[in-house]
């Protein structure tokens, strides 16, 4: 590292940085160019740039600049029953600063029978007060009615939240019904928002639940005892339908088996506009370690849905994630000290639940996927930035390297070797879920809004100045084939002549059940309108008589 | 009854070589069966059947038998055993109204189609007792039925009198079989909860659990959408209830049976998407069979957009024809390979005029087709005749595993001896076109109407008696028998039972460090899911423990010589709180 002029002082310098000598990474190819940065904003990209006098110079010698990594699921400063999770957002968003991630996507859940829009300013004004980088927000919807309607509709047209979370677990806490997420996903879909869903069958956990008990199971192994991995999948398979129903993107948060994996791959190959999120902790660990004699330990990993049992289970992740079928990888942060998790120590579904991961995020896909073979340096930044930034309709603002993106940047180093541990993560937690890996690639310097924030090893972050970045609705990556679709699915009536044979009796009133007929019939009267007339003509009848079919 | 003899004889002059011998009413307890190839699902081999009151006493070459006895040469063809319908709704109200084909209507077109048995759907509605319905199908089926029969019993809602009722019907009256509905919303559809306890209940009786799998929920929210739309007519049948949503209830109903560890047999397969949901899962272990009907084998879902609204209208049934026209292939090609076991027919017919209560409204045309007659010939026909499927897996799928996983076996489903005279002489060459001219079906429309079909039977024998021959039906109303099933039939419950192993807990010592206090609300008192991360901003701040003291982690931790970080509060802190001011 040099300074280019002699009287410059840093401070009045930091908004100017030249990199020099390094190899662009984005999604879509590699090339070696220099970047130069003002006002945290990338102004030139190319070679021999002609730059002011005095900017800093980094040299990054042939070494990889990439896209600061978004991650897209976090649980900073999250309330629990009168606690919060340990890390807030400084020390969340500072943990992900050193972990490459330049951005962080937190989800505001409000309180069932709360205000969406209150626990929104609740969450901007946290996040304002501390976080260390830049964000957006999820808003999770935890009930549904006409109010909340009203305050997404605002979310989305006013705050620039385009994303909403939907539960299909919690019973009588979270969950939506079938018909609730129905509804839900229509409202989005016409509203240009994404859905995201967190997909288990809470039904048949509370019952599964219920039984663990019972049998006296009540350490952390019940929880994954409970929560079997095609119970996720089941739901991931059911939130698929009612997307393609609805014709409305989905969006899978914390992919955490095969089975779940599998079937949003093989509903991406019949064409349904899903994506998958796979975590940090499903990517790098697995869930044998709830059967753990240390019973902390064992607690640490608790999350839902739990790690799967399997331990081929990351490899396979991996690999769907190379491939494309899995889009964007999150880390669902959501760190418990022992002591809170020991709030289940006597029952395990008292255990608050969450992993870490905002760090080890980027580290641990370089190691499991671009070391072994399964990923290229594109895919990879695909998958930790760009297709996120995508997804939040924040590209190219976000996710790539080019003029007049944001100047967040990381330069990473692909030979860094170091071993994960909870002394010297970042995160306030006790233990840290891959504790003892050894992972391979690290970042070396990391900018973010154009100012160094990770060097030589050292961190300089500073509490507020991360900006919260609205999501504009419709982002293209989703919705494009979506509304080329809604033009094709119209369906149409048969034009055919009425029926006026005869008409058998029958009673619709027996045993004061009005719809004994069975046949779901909506409420309408079966009485007999003699003033309808049954004939219309919809459409043009020489092209309406084929099959309509909505696309898949 | 149609005249329908006019047709069968003309089939019936290609086989001169078939002779009967005469005084066959004095002789008709027992029969020789000579010269045919008997055709089980396992094997075929040339013998010689006789049948003595009503049951197949010998199976062989050169039997010894006493004069007089009837004797059918058969020169050397099929002699299988009578096909088995699962599935047939003879009595299902609809809104006051009932089938037209009633157990006699409906078991003279199993018997003229090959089929011996039918198992029947009693259809109790919400808040009727399962018992007094069951009695009430018993006794309309004893006075009616040609054939014998048994009986499933839906069950419309889960309570607790529903549970007493089940064990009841299980442990005495010989059902062994029980159908939920997913479908069918604030009607007889149970939540996936109820589901459960169902499942869970039903497993401990060893019964089979018999799935309605469509996903009711989302089909009201489409029905409500399509009806907005303004379409009215019967094309808005397949248009609400889209395949999909019948694959997704599949899932869910094998999800369920999976974590239950209880055979789950999914009724009325009709779409390719459900069928291939059903082939991953057995792929997988799930103990799970499928039920494809006559209309998904043989039609498909094109007719709901005929310009003739009683023909659209006939077609309709839950879950709908997939308008998909490659998907009876389909399910021939899965009930080949074995990845579908059984044939049902769903009849369930309804005349055009009681179809009419829906001709404004899709949503109220009552559900049912035919199928109970050309069942087993299209299986020959679109499967056997295609070179899809052999003779033996033939009989397996029409009859042979059926009874199998009802519990029926070696009574039904087999020539043995032993079993039940209930034969069929099958005609592998025989071609008639189906109309509704020429059916026994009471229906005015029959929804494969015009379709060519090769294979039938010849003969039928019922109880060991002679019920059809050369296009005739010699039956008897109330010759039916009803029989009964036990329960834990053995093709269904044998690999669950092995897999009934427990799941222990692990044993740690107990976690004695510190623990957030959390002021239990009753909202938190009982284990409920609800519990979990849930964020409750209006808690009471937690009380401190002041008993609570010691502090260890079991286990070495990388950080152990490491002071806590702090940022949380911990309230029993190591070495103990020491707090003069309490004391006082």
């Amino acid at each position: 590292m040099s300074y280019q002029g002699k009287k410059n002082i840093p401070k009045i310098t930091s908004d100017r940085l030249l990199i020099k000598g390094g190899r662009i990474v984005n999604d879509d190819q590699s090339f070696h160019a220099d970047i130069y940065l003002e006002d945290g904003v990338i102004k030139q990209i190319g070679d021999n740039l002609i730059v002011p006098g005095g900017v800093k110079t980094i040299e990054a010698n042939g070494k990889m600049v990439i896209p600061g990594g978004i991650d897209i699921h976090t649980h900073f400063q999250m309330p629990y029953r009168g606690t919060t999770t340990v890390d807030d957002f400084a020390q969340g968003s500072k943990a992900a600063l050193a972990g490459g991630t330049t951005m962080i996507v937190d989800h505001v859940i409000p309180e069932p029978g709360s205000s969406l829009m209150e626990a929104y300013d609740q969450w901007r004004q946290w996040a304002d007060e501390k976080a260390c980088c830049d964000y957006s927000l999820h808003v999770d919807i935890t009930h549904w009615n006409d109010s909340i309607k009203q305050e997404v509709d605002n979310l989305i047209k006013e705050k620039g939240v385009n994303s909403f979370q939907v539960y299909m677990a919690y019973k009588d806490y979270y969950q939506m019904s079938n018909s609730e997420l129905y509804e839900i996903f229509t409202f989005l879909a016409e509203r240009g928002g994404i859905v995201q869903v967190h997909a288990e069958n809470g039904e048949i956990i509370a019952e599964e639940q219920a039984r663990m008990l019972q049998m006296g199971i009540t350490g952390p192994e019940g929880h994954v005892l409970s929560r079997p991995e095609e119970l996720e999948a089941e739901a991931v398979f059911r939130a698929i339908t009612i997307a393609s129903q609805t014709n409305c993107p989905l969006y899978v948060t914390r992919v955490m088996s095969k089975s779940a994996a599998d079937i949003i791959s093989q509903a991406r190959k019949r064409g349904n506009v899903v994506f998958g999120e796979p975590i940090t902790a499903s990517l790098g660990t697995d869930g044998t370690h709830y059967w753990s004699k240390n019973w902390a330990k064992a607690a640490s990993f608790v999350t839902s849905p739990p790690l799967s049992p399997d331990p081929t289970t990351p490899d396979y992740l991996n690999t769907l994630l190379s491939s494309g079928d899995l889009s964007v990888t999150g880390s669902a942060h959501c760190t418990f000290s022992v002591s809170q998790k020991a709030i289940g120590k006597d029952d395990f579904t008292q255990i608050p639940e969450g992993v870490n991961g905002v760090e080890e995020r980027m580290t641990l896909i370089w190691d499991k996927a671009v070391t072994t073979g399964k990923m290229d340096e594109n895919m990879f930044v695909a998958v930790t930035s760009t297709n996120a930034a995508k997804i939040l309709n924040l590209y190219p603002r976000k996710g790539r390297i080019a003029v007049g993106s944001d100047a967040d940047l990381v330069i990473w180093d692909t030979d860094s070797l170091r071993t994960i541990t909870a002394k010297t993560h970042n995160s306030v937690a006790e233990y840290n879920v891959f504790e003892g890996m050894e992972l391979r690639g690290a970042p070396l310097v990391v900018i973010c809004q154009g100012k160094i924030v990770l060097e030589d090893g050292n961190m300089h972050v500073t509490s507020g100045v991360g900006r919260f970045i609205p999501c504009a609705p419709y982002p293209d990556y989703a919705y494009k084939r979506v509304k080329a679709r809604k033009q094709l699915a119209v369906l149409r009536a048969v034009p055919r002549g009425m029926y006026d044979g005869p008409v058998s009796e029958f009673s619709m009133s027996r045993g004061g059940t009005p719809s004994a007929s069975a046949r779901t019939s909506p409420t309408k009267q079966p009485v007999r309108n003699l003033h309808q007339s049954g004939f219309s003509l919809a459409g043009n009848p020489a092209s309406g008589h084929g099959l309509l079919r909505k696309p898949i | 009854m149609h005249p329908s003899a006019k047709a069968f004889c003309n089939i019936q002059l290609t086989y001169p070589s078939m002779v009967v011998t005469e005084n066959w009413q004095q002789t008709s307890e027992r029969l020789l069966i000579k010269g045919g190839r008997v055709v089980n699902d396992d094997q075929s081999f040339f013998a010689d059947v006789y049948i003595e009151d009503g049951l197949i006493k010998q199976v062989g070459e050169n039997l010894v038998v006493p004069g007089g006895v009837k004797v059918i040469e058969v020169n050397g063809h099929m002699v299988i055993p009578g096909g088995i319908d699962v599935n047939t709704c003879l009595m299902k109200p609809y809104l006051g109204t009932n089938p037209v084909d009633d157990f006699l209507q409906g078991t003279k077109a199993a018997l003229a189609g090959g089929t011996t048995m039918i198992i029947d759907h009693v259809t109790p509605q919400p808040g009727d007792s399962l018992l007094d319905a069951f009695e009430c199908w018993q006794e309309a089926a004893d006075k009616k039925a040609c054939c014998d029969y048994s009986l499933h019993v839906d069950i419309p809602q889960w309570n607790e009198t529903v549970k007493d009722e089940l064990e009841l019907l299980v442990h005495e009256k010989g059902i062994n079989s029980f159908q939920v509905y997913m479908a069918y919303k604030d009607v007889y559809q149970m939540s996936d909860s109820e589901l459960y306890e169902a499942f869970s209940f039903l497993k401990q009786l060893g019964a089979v659990v018999l799935v309605h799998a469509e996903n009711g929920d989302l089909i009201a929210q489409e029905q409500r959408k399509i009806l907005g739309m303004g379409i009215t007519g019967p094309e808005g049948h397949p248009l609400s209830r889209p395949e999909e949503l019948e694959a997704e209830a599949v899932f869910r109903a094998i999800t369920l049976g999976n974590r239950v560890n209880c055979p789950v047999y999914i009724t009325k397969v009709m779409s390719k998407s459900a069928a291939d949901t059903i082939t991953q899962a057995r792929r997988k272990g799930s103990v799970v069979f499928g039920e494809p009907i006559t209309a998904s084998l043989a039609t498909d879902g094109s007719h709901y957009w005929s310009k003739n609204w009683a023909k659209a209208a006939a077609y309709v049934t839950s879950p709908p024809l997939s308008p998909d026209p490659t998907t009876p292939d389909h399910l021939h090609t899965l009930l080949a390979c074995g990845d579908l076991q059984v044939v049902g027919s769903a009849h369930c017919t309804y005349s055009t005029s009681q179809k009419a209560i829906g001709k404004d409204d899709f949503t109220l045309i009552p559900e049912g087709t035919n199928g109970v007659e050309e069942r087993m010939g299209f299986v020959w026909d679109k499967a056997v005749a295609m070179g899809k499927m052999d003779e033996n897996q033939f009989v397996a799928v029409t009859s042979t595993n059926a009874a199998k996983i009802f519990n029926l076996y070696p009574r039904k489903g087999r020539i043995a001896v032993g079993s039940d005279a209930d034969i069929v002489i099958w005609d592998p060459n025989s071609v008639k076109t189906i109309s509704a001219k020429n059916q026994q079906s009471a229906s005015e429309y029959n929804i494969f109407e015009g379709l060519e079909c090769r294979g039938g039977p010849v003969l039928v024998l019922s109880q060991g008696q002679v019920v059809y021959e050369e296009g005739k039906l010699q039956v008897q109303q109330g010759t039916g028998r009803f029989i009964p099933r036990k329960h834990f039939p053995d093709h269904a419950y044998q690999r669950v039972m092995f897999r009934n192993q427990g799941k222990e807990a692990v044993t740690r010592g107990m976690y004695d460090g510190p623990v957030y206090d959390v002021v239990p609300t009753p909202k938190y008192i009982t284990p409920a899911p609800s519990a979990k991360s849930s964020p409750t901003s209006h808690q009471p701040p937690p009380i401190r423990n002041l008993h609570q003291s010691n502090f260890s982690l079991s286990g070495a931790q990388t950080d152990d010589n490491v002071p806590r970080r702090s940022g949380h509060r911990i309230v029993g802190p190591p070495g103990g709180r020491s707090n003069i001011t309490s004391l006082g």
